[in-house]
């Protein structure tokens, strides 16, 4: 017995070394030319994503991730062009209504989904009903708050926060479908710029089939894109999606198919990229920033992206419920010499409210926002603001934050006399309650990335009184009644011109309130292997997969 | 002998339970709200929160919980993360990544570590014994995150031997990282056999087989090899376990989406049912592996009996 086992033994060892040689020799075959995979049979080209956070479905999508996957399957009602302006090149005919509060959506004839059934009035409303009813836990439910009827869509919960039964309805009273390519969409309160937020994924279409199997679909979902899902959706690996051949939109997909990759670390994409195995980066590890341009030569992409990266102040806070303080304080930082140091140029120092990549932006606006040492020091000095005391500058550990808070503490020493403490111990599961029960001590890092692109969606959300915790993200606790009325006036206006002049207008108010401390306007980067050309940075910071050209 | 191993094994059912109450404890004691955090920096709506709070039990006490939990796994039901997705396919979809990591990591580690080993025994003090001495104390000392990106960069990237990241080739994109998940473990093998090779290339039993005549390699082939290994048997077994549960760094640099990965991502997110289900698993492979060697040191030093 004891024989037999080690002629086993010695069995299983020759099978390794013969798994050894073999895959050496399979070194020698592959050495050479790494990027074959992608150019071998003409049109197709991979894509580098980290984890899509949900299943693939659009009402539960509200990270850019599972946004880059999706947005190549489907279309919405509009789409924007490269500049954010809204195009009708989408499922939609024609977004209008009189008095901004009642809105007859038009369709196109022929779209169709990739399973061939027709994309009708009802695939909307069904998508967002079921999106917006609450025991279906859809992230981006809240989009829909707008609309006449949602809150009789929330579960009712105890003061615990317990569901103690199920929403009155279960459908929106405000959508109603007038027939085939007609419905009709009434808010709760007037908002011009409408049509302007449809584009974004969650009021995207959804064929029968979604709602006979949610959980399979999002696996493997059925779109109305320019691109179908050819298999399901694998955690950890990603998923291929071919060109649709009965799209319906203006741009069909150039490429015969796309290869999303999930990658665990943007490192490792990178060295993919770099080795010839990867076709499309559309991030660059923060390291690589500084030589990346000459790695990639013309193959490096920078375009300006949503991002906007702030300090808020607790406003509750006596310390900071001062506006010169928070006046002072942001004059007290350069925000160039911070980028040039932390992100090796990489973030374009603010100078609004509003980010460059929305209309309605205006150029050094933030008169705060410079630095001004001097003016700083004397403003705090007139606010009578007690300098012995330390600053607690709150971010979110583990995230990345801590040398440029780090870097704004120094400033906010060398410059303006004041001591600092870093508050970065907190993750996001504890840092963001303790925001919403107004728990923090001094300025809190936060980001925010626009759904669509109105200077709307940089205001109403972060500062407007309807927009405080838990409901809202105005962690700043923020609340001017002037601002909300010139942020309704600009919601109600009837034309682009006139709420673009109210919505200045309310940017002007925080601009001498200063709630927050305007910090950067995030640049996107990119990078494309020589297979493929055409790689385009869009508004939302993705890349438009469609127009990817493969050239080998 | 079958007696022992039924012992063991009944004896692997309190030790799950423990193990995952234990796990289930300290996740539940992790601060903070994990399903405020699935919004990011924009909250869900507040039915949503409470829905999803109610749907995962959350405002349950622990016990509660924990009992909820063991119920719906006694009927085969391991759950969904906060995303909606099955455990069971988080686990069946990754586990056999990790297994392929591990089984290449292994191989490695015997056929190398076992053979320096050996060879630097057989001459203690000699050069190759110096050689492997100076190697492994340098790989032992290496961070395996350093080792795994110096690895990814030269081999991988310049040199263009392996692929960098994921698993399209097939069993060969599992040999570079393999070799760096194996490396620390490989030069503690090869540390061990050469002690214990050492040691017993004095022993009385191996002084007869030379004066019997024995040709000197079956001398250390069939009497000190086979008298060597027991101590690494142990380890390797040992380490089979840790291999499997401690990949994240190897998994995540190479970027195979593995067990690893998954428990780390779960951990940070606080997804109790994704943590609870996949350690339990390893835990069981760790006992298992154990009775493993327990059972192999029968095989290898035939005084060592279970009754």
């Amino acid at each position: 017995m004891n024989l037999s086992k080690r002629r086993t033994a010695l069995v299983a060892g020759g099978v390794a070394a013969a798994m050894l040689l073999s895959a050496c020799g399979g070194s020698d075959d592959n050495g050479g030319g790494g990027g074959d995979g992608a150019a071998a049979d003409g049109g197709t080209f991979s894509v580098y994503v980290g984890e899509p956070e949900n299943p693939l479905i659009p009402g539960n999508t509200t990270e850019s991730e599972g946004h880059q996957v999706i947005s190549s399957l489907w279309t919405g009602l509009i789409e924007y062009a490269a500049d954010g302006a809204v195009e009708y090149t989408g499922v939609a005919e024609s977004i209008e209504s009189e008095d901004n509060t009642t809105w007859t959506v038009e369709l196109k004839d022929g779209w169709t989904f990739h399973d061939g059934t027709p994309v009708t009035a009802q695939s909307f409303v069904d998508a967002w009903n079921y999106t917006a009813y609450s025991p279906n836990a859809q992230g981006a439910s809240y989009f829909f708050s707008n609309i006449l009827g949602y809150d009789d869509l929330q579960a009712p919960t105890d003061d615990e926060g317990n569901v103690t039964g199920d929403p009155a309805a279960e459908e929106l009273s405000g959508l109603r479908v007038i027939d085939e390519n007609t419905f009709e969409v009434e808010l709760a309160s007037p908002f011009a710029q409408f049509p302007v937020t449809v584009g974004y994924n969650a009021f995207w279409p959804m064929p029968e089939a979604f709602f006979e199997d949610p959980e399979g679909f999002g696996a493997m979902p059925i779109g109305n894109g320019p691109f179908q899902a050819e298999g399901e959706f694998v955690p950890g690996q990603g998923i291929t999606v071919t060109r649709y051949e009965d799209y319906a939109g203006e741009d069909p997909a150039v490429a015969e198919s796309v290869d999303f990759r999930v990658y665990a670390d943007l490192n490792t994409g990178y060295n993919d990229l770099q080795a010839g195995n990867l076709d499309v980066l559309p991030d660059l590890p923060p390291d690589a920033l500084a030589s990346a341009q000459d790695v990639l030569g013309d193959r490096y992409l920078e375009a300006p992206s949503s991002g906007f990266t702030y300090l808020g102040y607790p406003t509750y806070d006596e310390r900071f419920s001062d506006p010169r303080v928070r006046q002072a304080l942001s004059m007290g930082v350069d925000r160039q010499a911070i980028s040039d140091a932390i992100f090796a140029g990489s973030r374009t120092p603010a100078d609004a409210y509003v980010a460059p990549v929305v209309d309605g932006y205006r150029e050094g606006v933030c008169e705060y926002c410079e630095l001004d040492v001097d003016a700083a020091n004397a403003l705090l000095d007139e606010a009578g603001f007690d300098r012995s005391q330390p600053i607690e500058l709150w971010f979110n550990a583990g995230a990345g934050h801590d040398a440029w808070v780090q870097a704004v503490g120094n400033q906010l020493r060398e410059n303006l006399g004041l001591d600092y403490v870093l508050r970065g111990e907190l993750d996001f599961a504890e840092y963001l309650p303790l925001l919403d029960e107004q728990g923090v001590t001094g300025p809190f890092r936060l980001g925010w990335s626009m759904d669509y692109p109105s200077p709307q969606n940089y205001l109403e959300p972060l500062y407007s009184t309807a927009a405080l915790p838990p409901a809202g993200s105005n962690a700043t606790f923020y609340s001017n009644p002037e601002f909300d009325a010139l942020i309704q006036q600009g919601n109600s206006a009837s034309s682009n011109e006139e709420a673009l002049d109210f919505y200045n207008q309310a940017e002007d108010i925080l601009l001498e309130d200063m709630p927050i401390i305007p910090m950067f306007f995030d640049l996107e980067q990119a990078g494309h292997s020589e297979n493929v050309s055409d790689v385009v940075i869009d508004v939302f910071g993705d890349i438009d997969v469609a127009n990817v050209t493969p050239t080998s | 002998m079958g007696r022992y191993i039924a012992r063991r094994l009944l004896l692997t059912i309190p030790v799950m339970l423990g193990a995952s109450f234990l796990i289930f404890a300290l996740v539940y004691a992790l601060p903070g709200d994990p399903i405020r955090a699935l919004g990011g920096d924009r909250p869900l709506a507040p039915a949503v929160v409470a829905q999803l709070t109610d749907e995962f039990n959350l405002n349950d006490p622990l016990w509660l919980q924990y009992v909820k939990y063991v119920g719906d796994l006694l009927q085969g039901d391991f759950g969904t993360d906060f995303r909606g997705r099955e455990v069971l396919d988080t686990i069946t979809q990754r586990m056999p990544v990790t297994i392929k990591l591990a089984l290449v990591a292994i191989a490695f580690e015997i056929v190398i570590g076992i053979v320096a080993g050996v060879m630097a025994g057989i001459r203690k003090n000699g050069f190759f014994d110096n050689v492997v001495l100076v190697s492994t104390t340098l790989i032992v000392s290496i961070p395996i995150l350093v080792l795994a990106f110096v690895a990814q960069f030269t081999l991988g990237l310049q040199l263009g031997l392996f692929p960098i990241a994921g698993v399209n080739d097939g069993w060969y994109s599992y040999l570079l990282p393999g070799l760096v998940l194996a490396a620390g473990s490989l030069a503690y093998v090869a540390r061990l056999t050469r002690t214990s090779i050492a040691e017993n290339m004095r022993a009385d039993y191996v002084r007869t087989a030379r004066a019997k005549g024995l040709p000197r390699r079956d001398v250390i082939v069939r009497h000190t090899l086979r008298n060597s290994l027991i101590p690494v048997v142990t380890f390797v077994g040992a380490d089979i376990g840790t291999l499997m549960g401690g990949a994240i760094v190897t998994e995540t640099v190479f970027n195979l989406p593995g067990i690893g990965r998954a428990v780390f991502d779960a951990v940070r997110a606080q997804e109790g049912a994704v943590v609870v289900g996949i350690v339990t698993l390893l835990v069981f492979v760790f006992i298992f592996f154990n009775l493993v060697v327990d059972v192999l040191y029968a095989v290898l030093d035939p005084r060592i009996r279970y009754e």
